[in-house]
């Protein structure tokens, strides 16, 4: 008896959050056990992988007993009820610690939830804990955390992607079936793609970003980490929404992306290759890959069809002037007097003194660099020549996308131009790191959605490929669509998920 | 575009509130030019008459009733600041001059 | 009030001036959270996330404030733009939650408007046009208070700070530069104030309380040698009061003009206004090295008010002020100096609502401007806070006419209601008020007084009709001064059988 509830915990982790939501809802197994299980594996392999900051267990397993009681006594159904997730410690949760990765924030527990937090909390979704990320999401490599890196499952060694590095890695080593990450320049496609896992980018403006720790708001968007299509999108349609109190938030009814991810059919669709979006600087056996998943597309019925997006090669200077901008302002307020850590205070030193002090001593180097560049940027005299002129290449980029979709339903590109790096290579020269964003920033810069899924390994160095698809604003569904189909095709010729070929903990 | 000077470095870790060692001074210096310098091309996109996006989702009036919510206890408050006295935030002395 | 420092100013020099006025709207929350706006409360308890700036927190426009300043905007005669939008004023102050302010930079929501303000001068009312550049809506600061030392800024050793005040809605009104007004200056720029703050005050947006800070000017001033271009311009800073408006840009005056005298240049900066000693200090000269670094607020969406939005609220509004003055001051037939004695104790209201009540025009301005301006006066309040009512007065006033009170017991009755003691009629019947009118008691207290001073009677009856004075003023004294006296004396007329 006792072996074979050890049998059913150890699997417990491994499975999706579909099967153990429904698991539970059928009373096979209960919410505590479920996050029980995700407990005991973090226990286990977090020390090596680091992707939580914050767990704590007594907290998780009481709310997973009350979600028990919830949905015994019908008052929580969702399609994930009772199901555990992780947070990007970029979320305000209220009472829990919540540092952006930011030595800054150390000790700091909010006195609030964000609106996705309780969204979760109404779907009966258990929080596991907060997930390591690069200090306030600057960064493609969890490298810049002021806690440390966190490691990519596939290989200790390598980085797991940034800056929601540790959401992607709790998930692609089974701690968590799910997570939420936030993605301004590829902060989930990126991680998702060097990791094996499905991120989303919703369309900006589909997620509320009420209570999500600004980078660059008009870039920012949460949304979802899982290891399969279905996940994704059952997790999409729980945080997704109009909310008031996130004024740019789209009041309109969300796209049915469960719909369309149990369709999973491409079949007279359209399909654009981004021209601008392969060849020179992407990894050749990412190409490989990205080649053979459009060759199944095409297999599958849809045409492929190539398109030109002209000014994307602008899009990391654009991206890399109104990023810092916002940024610069965004990340003014933490100045040590109303909350977090606070230096230098000895009496003596005037307040601009001590705000100075607390800001060199909380902030990480990256953080420096990139107010110091947007304080520049919008600073009188160049602000024409930086930002104003970022803002109008904006336009630009989001005529070619506009142009692009009056050919095509949806455009894909590699996610990354390169698999996983090793933690260190790239920690010196910025300009190299902020490259591997290159194929993510463009749909920022547009507020489009866009999607990475795992199309496979590299040859030359057996990690893991992401696929990027982009679809209009609030066109998510279609995203799923392709994504489902795809990923149908790619289950069929391994014989299970591409993350089930990564390596024991 | 012009390129970035020491003193200018200065300057902004001021406007920003960051206290800047020597060796930061020129580090920033060094790699505010180069990636300034790598990012250039973009002025160089003729864009006289392209208007600018500052928000990719064109939207407008989203507004607010005029009608009170509760906000949060002062116990709460306090907890949260680094230092309190007297119901209020305390902050060190505002001007320069030494009290 | 001219002192010939400043008739040496104008003997040389010509003003020109600018004033930027910021108004606390009076909406029930704040302008991008739920917060109360309501004064005076328990230091930070009417704060949350949003005006606390805590991190992941999000603005969102309060629609009345948007309304209000539209409403503002078309009283001010301005063009409500069809597209304006909020952008951040990017400086670090503890004051100041997120260390920016949202604030309206290059798209303000009303542009290009005028405000008519008269002056009285020796030769009678003149009328200035003040162009008006743009009004805006943007957020308040905290407050601080000052540690250690004087409680000033200087010298402290720490600050405290209550953000109940920070993110209250305030509209900004901007004029552009007012020149021509020479000697008047000081005047056009008070009765600017007032004029904005009678404005605000009739469209409801604000009841602008400037005791509790909810106005506040910066004063532009510059002088030019006449004939000559404009000269450089300082920025007096938070001058709070109207009285504070006037003497701001007399001193300033003054001070340039020393200066230029010496053959000293005026440095543009940023000046303080001390209201103990009605001097201008210079601020700190680094504040003129601020980059405010403004760019459009992303976490809002632009402010683009429809045509017919803007109708809807055009007829919101009220009779503007002015014209309201120059109406009733033709009803009423009284002089420009009395009009504006009138506003300036704030008792137009007042005043009309008593006549609304019932109550002649003239007791009305009789009892507002004699009676109550006198209390008020001295008890250093405004006439509204005085709990005098219209109707109390029409009450009154009835029973004057009816000849139940006389002016000075209904001025016995007023000071009973303003002092707490209850209605017209509690007072009247607490304090023993009525007029006693009852003809046996009378003339039983006529006839004692007679008995009392035979030889005023004969004087009487032979003629001499003023020795009545005596008689009637015992009768009174005999009465505790509740007769009527020109009752008193018809019936002792009446007694000793004489016509009058
Ligand atoms: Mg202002
Ligand atoms: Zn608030």
């Amino acid at each position: 008896m006792t072996e074979k509830i050890h049998t059913i915990e150890s699997d417990l982790v491994r499975q999706s959050a579909a099967t153990l939501a429904s698991a539970i809802r059928q009373g096979d197994v209960t919410s505590e056990q479920v996050t029980a299980a995700h407990l005991d594996r973090i226990e286990q392999v977090d020390p090596a992988v680091h992707a939580f900051l914050y767990v704590n267990r007594e907290q998780s397993l009481g709310r997973a007993r009350e979600v028990d009681r919830g949905i015994a006594e019908g008052k929580i159904s969702s399609p994930l009820a009772g199901v555990p997730i992780a947070l990007k410690d970029l979320l305000a949760t209220k009472g829990i610690p919540t540092t952006c990765g930011s030595r800054i924030l150390e000790g700091w527990r909010p006195p609030y939830n964000a609106t996705i937090v309780e969204r979760l909390e109404a779907a009966g979704v258990v929080s596991l804990g907060k997930t390591n990320m690069d200090e306030f999401a600057m960064g493609s490599s969890t490298e810049h955390s002021g806690y440390g890196p966190t490691r990519n499952p596939w290989d200790l060694e390598r980085i797991p992607g940034g800056s929601g590095g540790g959401s992607a890695a709790a998930v692609a080593s089974f701690q968590s079936p799910l997570a939420i990450g936030t993605d301004t320049g590829g902060s989930i496609r990126q991680p998702a793609a060097v990791t094996g896992t499905v991120g989303v980018k919703p369309t900006y403006g589909g997620v509320s970003r009420y209570g999500i720790v600004a980078l660059a708001s008009s870039l920012d968007q949460a949304g979802p980490c899982a290891r399969d299509v279905m996940d994704t999108a059952l997790l999409h349609s729980i945080i997704a929404g109009h909310d008031p109190r996130d004024s740019t938030s789209i009041n309109s009814p969300v796209p049915d992306v469960i719909q369309a991810a149990l369709s999973a059919d491409v079949r007279q669709m359209k399909i654009g290759v981004i021209k601008q979006l392969q060849g020179e600087g992407f990894q050749r056996g990412v190409l490989e890959r990205f080649n053979a998943a459009l060759d199944l597309l095409a297999g599958l019925g849809a045409e492929i069809i190539e398109v030109s997006c002209e000014h994307f090669q602008y899009a990391l200077g654009a991206y890399y002037l109104i990023l810092p901008s916002e940024a610069s302002s965004n990340l003014a307020r933490f100045d040590g007097m109303r909350f977090g850590i606070r230096r230098g205070d000895d009496g003596s030193n005037s307040v601009e003194q001590v705000m100075s002090a607390t800001r060199e001593a909380g902030f990480g180097a990256e953080v420096k660099r990139r107010i110091m560049l947007g304080t520049y940027a919008l600073s009188s005299g160049y602000y024409d020549a930086y930002y104003g002129q970022a803002q109008k290449i904006r336009t630009l980029i989001t005529r070619d996308f506009e142009s692009a979709f009056s050919h095509v339903d949806v455009l894909v590109s590699p996610t990354a131009p390169t698999t996983a790096f090793k933690i260190g290579e790239k920690l010196d020269d910025p300009l190299a790191m902020y490259l591997n964003d290159i194929a993510t920033i463009p749909v920022n810069l547009a507020g489009n959605c866009a999607m990475s899924l795992p199309i496979g390994l590299a040859p030359e160095d057996g990690l893991p490929v992401g696929l990027q698809i982009i679809a209009p604003a609030m066109a998510d569904d279609r995203l799923y669509r392709v994504g489902s189909a795809l990923e149908a095709a790619l289950v069929d010729q391994w014989g299970g998920l591409l993350i089930e070929e990564a390596p024991a903990l | 575009m012009s390129s970035i000077d020491r003193e200018q470095v200065v300057h902004l870790g001021r406007l920003a509130r960051l206290e800047l060692s020597e060796s930061e001074v020129t580090h920033y210096t060094e790699q505010l030019d180069q990636i300034l310098g790598a990012i250039a091309a973009i002025s160089e996109v003729a864009a006289e008459d392209i208007p600018p996006t500052s928000h990719p989702i064109p939207m407008t009036n989203v507004f607010r009733d005029d009608i009170p919510t509760p906000g949060l206890d002062r116990s709460v408050v306090a907890e949260g600041a680094p230092a309190w006295e007297d119901d209020r935030f305390l902050v060190p002395r505002i001007l320069d001059e030494p009290a | 009030m001219t002192s010939t420092a400043f008739d040496n100013v104008i003997a040389e020099f010509e003003p020109v001036i600018g004033l930027e006025t910021h108004i606390e709207l009076g909406t029930q929350t704040k302008m991008f959270c739920g917060c109360s706006t309501e004064f005076g409360g328990d230091p930070n308890t009417h704060v949350c996330p949003v005006c606390l700036g805590l991190p992941g927190s999000m603005p969102a426009v309060n629609r009345t404030a948007v309304e209000s300043t539209i409403r503002m905007g078309l009283a001010l005669n301005c063009s409500i733009a069809p597209w304006s939008r909020f952008a951040r004023k990017n400086y670090f102050y503890p004051d100041m939650p997120k260390n920016y302010q949202i604030s309206q930079y290059d798209e303000p929501l009303c542009i290009n408007g005028f405000l008519d303000v008269t002056v009285i001068t020796e030769d009678g009312p003149r009328v200035f046009r003040v162009e008006i550049e743009r009004v805006h809506m943007e957020e308040d600061t905290g407050k601080l208070t000052h540690g250690g030392g004087a409680g000033r800024i200087h010298g402290a050793t720490h600050s405290l700070v209550d953000y109940n005040r920070a993110g209250i809605p305030l509209i900004e009104v901007v004029t552009k530069p007012i020149a021509g007004t020479g000697s008047l200056a000081p005047d056009v720029a008070k009765a600017y104030v007032t004029e904005l703050r009678e404005l605000m005050r009739a469209l409801g947006v604000s009841d602008v309380r400037m005791e509790e800070g909810s106005l506040r000017c910066d004063v532009n001033v510059s002088l030019a040698r006449t004939g000559e271009s404009w000269g450089t311009r300082t920025e007096t800073k938070n001058v709070n009061s109207l009285r504070s408006v006037e003497r701001a840009v007399r001193t300033e005056m003054i001070r340039q003009a020393e200066r230029l005298r010496d053959g000293n240049r005026i440095v543009q900066e940023t000046r303080h206004f001390n209201e103990e000693t009605g001097n201008t200090t210079s601020g700190r000269s680094k504040e003129q090295a601020e980059d405010y670094r403004y760019f459009p607020e992303p976490d809002l969406i632009p402010v683009a008010p429809s045509e017919e939005w803007i109708s809807e609220l055009r007829t919101t509004l009220p009779e503007i002020p002015s014209v309201r003055r120059a109406r009733l001051q033709q009803v009423w037939g009284i002089s420009d100096f009395d009009m504006a004695s009138l506003v300036n104790a704030g008792a137009l209201d007042l005043i009309e609502q008593t006549i609304h009540s019932g109550v002649s025009e003239q007791a009305a301005r009789k009892w507002w401007m004699g009676e109550f301006s006198r209390i008020a006066n001295e008890r250093g309040c405004d006439l509204v806070d005085l709990t005098v009512q219209p109707l109390d007065i029409r009450q009154v006033e009835s029973l004057i006419a009816s000849g139940d009170l006389t002016d000075k017991l209904a001025r016995s009755v007023f000071e009973g209601v303003i002092a707490g003691e209850g209605s017209v009629a509690e007072v009247i019947s607490r304090r023993g008020l009525k007029v006693v009118s009852d003809d046996t008691s009378l003339i039983a207290a006529i006839e004692q007084a007679l008995a009392e001073q035979p030889d005023v009677a004969e004087k009487i009856k032979s003629g001499k009709l003023q020795a009545a004075g005596a008689i009637v003023g015992a009768v009174m004294k005999a009465t505790q001064g509740q007769a009527d006296a020109a009752k008193v004396r018809g019936l002792l007329f009446e007694l000793l059988g004489i016509s009058e």
